[in-house]
């Protein structure tokens, strides 16, 4: 990565990985309308205790959203970046988008500005987001050919018309590609999400990598697709599956020869607020944030010291190892036939560290740890238990739920853990470990996978070794 | 001639920009078409912007209260499916 972009991304959650141990954000929900239907979308939803893109409790006013960024970037200095993602398109509500930005560049220069769109008015929205500073713009493409488009967008607005079908995919698929080579040729740091829909795009997403990264995009976000029925959308009614863990991870690695890959994203709610994996939003309501009384110079001085104590940090990091990058480039190396297999751990991990109790936990970041180092590759959420609607449904017990959803990894990380999960770990094959509380990740991670090889549990198979 | 919005109105604001004729109140509870300005778009655009972005199945009625988007038009869900789909979570 560029010195340059490694520089921009530095402090920005959702651009670095390593960036996203220390550094938070808040999404404003002003922009509520939207000029496409995507199959995982339902616009109607609304639930405090769901997680995920397109979802929001409160919607907002430029001046309203204002007030609340101020306010979360008083309470917590490691706000560095206020995006707008929905709960519909920011380029589809304009005038809300960029009177937030406005208001917000008087009151707090130093916070990053971005956007995540479809795509479909981005090229008309290009010039307006680089006169207002938006450095980082997001955009969502799942796929470059209109018949697989067809499958995912069952209408654009286009023109004063609903389109519908291939044709719809095709202006759509045509405006995303021209928007990302615009904002090439400004500048503008562009980020490409795509959702991996089994049977519908997941082949397909290999060739978008390609393409996208032709186009000047400089990192690709691959998620999973997320569809229950409850939610109302397309794909959960009908009954389209998810990807699994190992799945997603085939394609991250086969996609990854080709361009930098994120794998730290949490796919959060349009309203989000803090670090990511650990809303605050609850915290900072209207009234919440109405009532709070905020010394905006003493503020920003807290944020100014907060990064420059972080960065003090990280160049220190840096120079112990000078091969991290903020950007972890997941590159096919050649094996040397000796070393150990690789071994997928779970890590309940705060700021980089190993942090929390396994039953506090609610994500686990997980690594893949081999002799080329501890790589994060994902996370996994840990199942809560969820006092919303009825409608949600409780049926499974929350640790085999949780236990289920480590499966693959051999190992769990974390400060402490109760008998009885640590039990069950065992038995499903999980070997907790609560004995690197506060270490770095990554050391913690590799000093497990060193002890695992001299214990001597990473023999290849004779057939892997063949491979290798 | 003119529209109405119902109560499944998302109050998503995507109509209000589009019509021609300012018609469109961010009402509350719900989005409202003021009935005296509400020319369903005629001589001004192709066909009723309101009902042409409307996201909601059902939230935007003619005069004879028929939906100008009817159940599955724009999801792609098959009425009776999401039917038989929220019986079964119901009884979960």
């Amino acid at each position: 990565m560029p010195e340059a972009i490694r520089r921009q991304v530095a402090d920005h959650p959702c651009y670095s990985e390593q960036a996203h141990h220390h550094f938070a954000r808040m999404h404003a929900a002003v922009a509520p309308a939207c000029n496409i239907q995507c199959h995982y979308c339902n616009r109607k939803y609304d639930c405090a205790n769901e997680s995920r893109p397109g979802v929001v409790s409160e919607l907002l006013s430029p001046e309203q959203a204002v007030r609340k960024a101020l306010a979360v970037a008083a309470a917590i200095p490691q706000m560095s970046v206020l995006g707008i993602a929905g709960p519909g398109d920011p380029l589809v509500n304009p005038e809300r988008t960029f009177a937030t930005f406005r208001l917000l560049a008087e009151k707090a220069p130093d916070l990053k500005l971005c956007v995540s769109t479809n795509g479909l008015a981005l090229p008309d929205a290009v010039s307006e987001l680089a006169r207002h500073n938006v450095a980082h713009v997001t955009i969502t493409i799942n796929c470059i050919d209109p018949d697989v488009g067809a499958q995912i967008y069952p209408w654009i607005f286009w023109q004063g018309r609903r389109v519908r079908g291939r044709e719809a995919a095709a202006i759509l698929i045509e405006q995303q590609q021209k928007g990302l080579a615009m904002l090439a040729e400004r500048g503008i740091l562009a980020k490409v999400n795509s959702v991996m829909i089994p049977g519908v795009n997941d082949r397909h997403l290999v060739e978008v990598s390609k393409a996208v990264k032709a186009k000047g995009a400089f990192l690709h976000n691959l998620m999973p697709l997320i569809a229950e029925a409850e939610h109302g959308t397309f794909y959960g009614v009908m009954g389209q599956r998810s990807p699994t863990p190992a799945e997603l991870k085939a394609l991250q690695d086969e996609c990854a020869g080709d361009m930098a890959l994120m794998r730290h994203c949490r796919q959060c709610r349009a309203d989000a607020v803090g670090l990511l994996g650990e809303d605050r939003g609850a915290e900072f309501t209207m009234e919440k944030v109405e009532a709070m009384e905020i010394d905006f110079d003493a503020a920003l001085q807290r944020r100014l010291e907060f990064r420059a104590a972080v960065a003090a940090e990280l160049e220190t990091k840096r120079e112990r190892a000078p091969q991290a990058s903020p950007v972890t480039l997941h590159r096919r190396a050649p094996r040397p036939a000796d070393d150990g297999r690789p071994v997928l751990m779970a890590v309940a991990a705060k700021r980089g560290l190993v942090f929390e109790h396994f039953g506090h936990a609610r994500e686990f970041l997980i690594y893949e740890a081999s002799a080329a180092g501890a790589k994060l590759i994902g996370h996994r959420r840990a199942a809560q238990y969820c006092f919303g609607d009825a409608e949600c449904g409780e049926a499974e017990d929350v640790l085999a739920q949780t236990i289920r959803a480590l499966a693959g990894c051999e190992a769990v990380l974390c400060s402490r853990i109760g008998w009885e999960p640590w039990r069950e770990l065992e038995a499903a094959g999980i070997q907790p470990n609560g004995e690197h509380a506060m270490e770095p990740v990554e050391d913690a991670v590799m000093a497990v996978w060193r002890e695992m090889l001299a214990a001597g549990r990473l023999v290849r198979s004779v057939a892997e070794q063949r491979c290798a | 001639m003119t529209l109405a919005i119902i109560e499944s109105c998302v109050n998503c604001w995507a109509c209000e920009p589009l019509c021609p004729n300012g018609a469109i109140v961010a009402a509350e509870p719900f989005f409202a078409i003021e009935a005296a300005k509400c020319t369903e778009c005629l001589g001004d655009r192709p066909a009723p912007q309101c009902a042409e972005i409307c996201p909601v199945e059902g939230a935007i009625v003619n005069e004879l209260d028929e939906p100008l988007n009817p159940p599955g038009s724009l999801t792609g869900i098959p009425p009776e499916r999401w039917a038989a789909v929220r019986r079964e979570i119901a009884a979960r």
